[in-house]
């Protein structure tokens, strides 16, 4: 039995964000793998809520005529993974997201959720960092655009002003077009978990080198982050051991992850280490490319 | 014959369709509901409530604090009832304390209308507190400037031991060994992790108070339900139906003696009390962690001349089944090897303020097996002998008799359970090909060994009681003290039933519910007891009621009993050929307007006798050194549980088991912060194991034949769970060099390991 004052049930964008304006404590549910949880929890009980569940607006994924890719906040991780066009253009996503808790959780979480949570450990952050994605956020007076990494404002939170919904996340075709990618999550289980680090990695080659790379991380600090740092040092490098190792020992001087009792800052110092040149080496794989 | 069938199991269809009714489906919409309030501090004392917010909150009924409880202690561990003093279990906690000793401890209670209203209710109850500091550890706790737990267990120590055996001293012996080694083993505490957890509900009929719970140990319950209100016994009843997994956690009287006081206060109206997964973690109980200091002196060959072993056990904060679980490890020191001249023990059990350590699924044998096999593994190491070797130069033999229990080895498979798991993980080849590797990936085998008991005799008391009567049909229903907890009791009481009976198990209806009132005197699921101490119960009354059947038919054929047999459902004559239909004589005997009679046997099987399983557990893993993970990539176990009653129970048994090995082995422990809060309390991040973590489990068994056994068979419910851990901590000693000698062995303690021992940069 769950402690809920009450529910508006909206059936648009604008319906929701009305009911948002009408009470300035509602809290937006979607998917509710995390609200159901803090309601639980007591953190949120006697909460009022207003759910975007099922808003035919927020669903779907489209490619739009410059061939940037539309990704609806209100896709289920399942919806994102089986959709044609993330299969297509965005597999790394697509496969990220597919590692999120167990099947029950993936049939009902977001993406957008995952997003708007601000958790440092969402499985589709790390990727999307790498993928460039820009979200559209839409309020009353209007809509805006933000970079995802500008989206971050500190652990848990979000430039998400109450009254506000991400209506759309969005990948230019420049930062998928010749991209391969790979999501490495590691945590203590294979499944049901939260990652203790998430590394992703998007490459283009050109002639065997590397023409360009992104690196980003889930909890390594505590908002996913990039690593421009190493993303420079690797360019123009073939993508062999000295270079893998490069990339993580590189990485490691750009990220701040601390001791918690989940897991040490060595810990997942030795992961940042070690991960980024084994994420860049499935990525290549995972495009079709051979690495010694 | 019946017995040695993989029959279905006689819930299957009902569990898998739903129609099994658990406690929660049998509680009825309306009940009132409690929720239990619980200390914000791990050790200090309630100074005061302030119970005004949460009273006025709509639907609360009624809030009782630990200051309304009864003044009474009682005891909680689900063991028998001794009726010498001296050997009761310790009665140290309230229905409500005043005097905090876990964090989370069950303060105070409120009962409301509805979950929503207790909830809510709950949060706004205001604590005033006394606090002192929280103890972590036993060497904490045992520190002269401690806060003292319990009255009458200064340095908190609930229990010390010493046991010396052999002629000779340890010193005496070190002086003509080959090699004197010593190791410091640890292991955590891991909780049960039931999917049903605690729940039960409660209501007066006719002046008594009727508790309905999900329990291992329905008769055990009565009697602490009336010890902690301090009302006779039989003015309570307890119903167990199905319940949803157990482990141990359920051999303990949780909250049933709280929730009979519920209703008792409020008049007799229903009132449900169920524990959510939180507060089964932190409130109810564990494993214990317990520490091993372990000295061996050996000759060349590998022969143990004497032991030594220290080992220290973190009790919590109530001692529940205490230092009952520290000595039954230090059993399997003195049990599964015999030293040629001395072995020294010494255990200690202590209070702390983590969660309460209580009876878990091994009692205390997974913490010995994975200190002692670890240990074994070094000594061979530092030998040059192969692990199996020295294993088989020291182990139990036939014949063996405990010299403090009399416990004797009445059979063994052992040495065949060594042999089938060598040859399955092709243990001689792969010893030598896992040797001097290099790079970052590498594999290893490793194994061990355990012995088990079978119930509790002579340490405590063994008895079992069954009734079977005659329907008109000639099927028979069979009532048992014993509960089927999941394991599949059901199912192989039903078996033997039908094996001496001489009927097809279809026509053995067995009543799986326990009723106190109804249902005769057993102690319940523990100890791996059932098939060996019921089952001697089921054979001894079952020969009775068949000897009646006979002895009627005989009456109506006017001929001697003895020319007459029961077999397939058939009495036979002498000819072999059926000489009267068993309907016909069960439809006589009921409704005969001569000779009546309710065809029944009822007996009680008092069982003075135990006898030892046996079992191997062996492990191939692959460790990728600088993730520190080690993937298993084969893991055998291989029983002697004697004769199997249903294989493939049976093998579902050791499934359930290896799966809690490989939890406890690789990823499980409860993370208590220094103020003894425990950090972990849900299944998010208390890590145990989903199927994607599982490898295939392989499982085997030697089907020795044990002359005590009622049908040959021997313990089973346990020993699967227990050689897991030191089989995979084996296996990475063997792989990579290191010795890793606390469990779990996860990732960042590997790399912790790994960086200390050079392997990573």
């Amino acid at each position: 039995m769950y402690d809920i004052e009450n529910i508006v049930i909206a059936k648009s964008v604008p319906e929701a964000l009305a009911a948002l304006a009408a009470d300035e404590k509602a809290i937006v549910i979607a998917g509710g793998s995390d609200v159901l949880i803090k309601i639980r929890e007591g953190k949120l009980a006697g909460c009022s809520l207003v759910s975007i569940h099922g808003i035919p607006a927020l669903k779907g994924v489209t490619m739009e005529a410059d061939g940037t890719i539309a990704i609806g906040p209100g896709n289920t991780f399942s919806e994102v993974t089986e959709h044609p066009l993330i299969r297509q253009y965005l597999p790394a996503l697509g496969e990220a997201v597919d590692q999120a808790g167990g099947p029950q959780l993936r049939n009902i979480g977001t993406i957008g959720g995952n997003i708007c949570n601000g958790v440092t450990s969402a499985d589709s952050a790390a990727t999307l960092l790498t993928l460039n994605a820009q979200l559209e956020i839409t309020g009353m007076s209007g809509v805006r655009r933000v970079r995802m990494e500008e989206f971050y404002a500190g652990p848990g939170k979000v430039h998400l002003a109450h009254g506000e919904l991400l209506t759309k996340i969005l990948v230019a075709k420049a930062d998928y077009e010749g991209y391969c990618g790979h999501y490495i999550k590691y945590a203590m289980r294979n499944a049901m978990d939260i990652a203790t680090l998430g590394c992703a990695v998007h490459v283009k080659l050109e002639d065997g080198k590397i023409a360009d790379v992104r690196l980003a991380f889930g909890v390594a600090g505590p908002v996913p982050m990039r690593c421009p740092a190493a993303e420079k040092a690797v360019l123009g490098r073939e993508p062999d051991e000295e270079t893998r190792k490069l990339f993580g020992q590189t990485a490691l001087g750009e990220v701040n992850p601390r001791t918690s009792w989940r897991a040490s800052k060595e810990f997942r110092q030795q992961l940042v280490r070690e991960l980024p040149g084994r994420a860049l080496h499935q990525a290549i794989i995972n495009g079709g490319g051979e690495v010694q | 014959m019946s017995v040695g069938k993989s029959i279905l199991r006689v819930d299957a269809y009902d569990k898998v369709t739903g129609r099994a009714m658990y406690t929660d489906d049998l509680a009825a919409p309306g009940m009132l509901v409690g929720k239990v309030v619980r200390s914000t501090i791990a050790n200090g004392l309630v100074k005061s409530f302030d119970l005004q917010e949460a009273l006025a909150v709509p639907g609360v009924v009624k809030i009782l604090t630990c200051f309304d409880a009864p003044a009474i202690d009682f005891p909680t561990a689900g063991h028998p009832w001794s009726t010498d003093p001296g050997h009761q279990d310790v009665q140290d906690r309230r229905l409500l304390n005043r005097r905090v000793r876990i964090h989370g401890d069950d303060i105070a209670v409120v009962i409301a209308e509805d979950e929503v209203a207790a909830s809510r209710a709950a949060r706004l109850v205001k604590v005033e507190y006394e606090e002192y500091p929280a103890l972590v550890t036993p060497e904490q706790a045992m520190a002269e400037s401690a806060p003292q737990l319990h009255e009458n267990y200064p340095r908190n120590i609930l229990k010390e031991t010493t046991l010396s055996m052999g002629d000779a001293s340890f010193e005496q012996a070190a002086g003509k060994a080959a090699l004197v080694h010593q190791g410091n083993y640890a292991t955590q505490a891991v909780q049960h992790c039931h999917i049903e957890v605690p729940v039960s509900y409660a209501y007066m009929e006719k002046g008594r108070i009727v508790v309905v719970s999900s329990t291992q140990i329905p008769h055990i319950v009565r009697r602490v339900i009336g010890q902690a209100i301090g009302i006779p016994w039989g003015k309570i009843r307890v119903i167990k139906p199905y319940i949803g997994g157990g482990f141990g956690n359920k051999q303990e009287v949780l909250y049933e003696p709280l929730n009979a006081w519920l209703t008792y206060m409020l008049g007799g109206r229903p009132v449900k009390l169920e524990i959510s997964r939180e507060e089964t973690m932190l409130g109810t109980r564990t494993r214990h962690a317990i520490s091993f200091d372990i000295t061996s002196a050996v000759d060349r060959e590998g022969r143990l001349l004497a032991r030594r072993v220290d080992a220290i056990s973190n009790q919590g904060g109530y001692a529940s089944h205490g230092h009952a679980i520290i000595m039954n490890a230090m059993n399997e020191f003195k049990m599964l090897y015999q030293d040629e001249m001395a072995l020294e023990l010494h255990a200690r059990t202590v209070y702390t303020n983590i969660a309460s350590g209580g009876a878990m699924r091994g009692y205390g044998i997974p913490q010995a097996i994975f200190a002692l096999e670890s240990h074994m593994d070094d000594l061979a190491l530092k030998l040059g002998i192969d692990p199996i070797e020295i294993r088989t130069k020291n182990h139990m033999q036939l014949g063996f008799v405990d010299k403090t229990t009399g416990i004797t080895c009445h059979s063994t498979g052992l040495a065949e359970c060594i042999q089938k798991g060598r040859e399955y993980i092709h243990w001689d080849e792969k010893r030598k090909a896992y040797q001097n590797q290099t790079g970052s990936v590498r594999r290893g085998v490793g194994m061990a060994i355990f012995c088990y008991k079978t119930g509790v005799y002579p340490i405590s008391l063994e008895t079992a009681s069954c009734r079977i009567v005659l329907n008109q049909d000639g099927s028979v229903q069979v009532q048992l003290g014993a509960t089927e907890i999941g394991q599949g009791g059901d199912t192989v009481f039903t078996q033997m039933a039908a094996q001496t009976l001489g009927l097809h198990p279809e026509n053995v209806h067995i009543v799986s519910s326990q009723d106190t009132d109804v249902t005769p005197f057993d102690t319940g699921a523990y100890a791996s007891r059932q098939t060996y101490v019921t089952g001697k119960a089921i054979r001894q009354t079952a020969e009775v009621f068949k000897q009646k059947v006979l002895d009627y038919a005989a009456g109506m054929l006017k001929c001697d009993p003895l020319d007459l047999d029961l077999v397939d459902n058939k009495i036979l004559g002498k000819d072999g050929k059926e000489a009267i239909a068993l309907e016909d004589v069960a439809m006589e005997a009921f409704y005969s307007l001569d000779k009546q009679t309710h065809i029944t046997a009822e007996t009680t099987f008092h069982c003075k006798d135990n006898t030892f399983s046996f079992g191997v557990g062996f492990a191939e893993i692959e460790v990728d050194i600088p993730l520190g993970k080690i993937t298993v990539l084969d893991i055998i176990n291989v029983h002697d549980s004697g004769v199997l009653i249903n294989p493939q129970l049976a093998q579902a048994q050791v499934h359930g088991g290896m799966s809690m090995g490989l939890g406890y082995a690789l990823a499980e422990q409860m993370l208590f912060d220094d103020k003894a809060r425990l950090l972990n309390d849900n299944l998010l991040d208390y890590k145990l194991p989903t199927a994607l973590d599982t490898p295939e489990l392989a499982v085997d068994f030697v089907e020795t034949v044990d002359p005590s056994g009622p049908y040959g068979n021997k313990s089973l419910g346990e020993p699967p769970a227990i050689p897991g851990g030191a089989a995979i901590r084996n296996a990475l000693l063997h792989a990579t060099g290191v010795a890793v000698n606390s469990l779990p062995l996860n990732p960042q303690k590997l790399i912790e390991h790994f960086k200390a021992a050079g392997l990573i940069d």
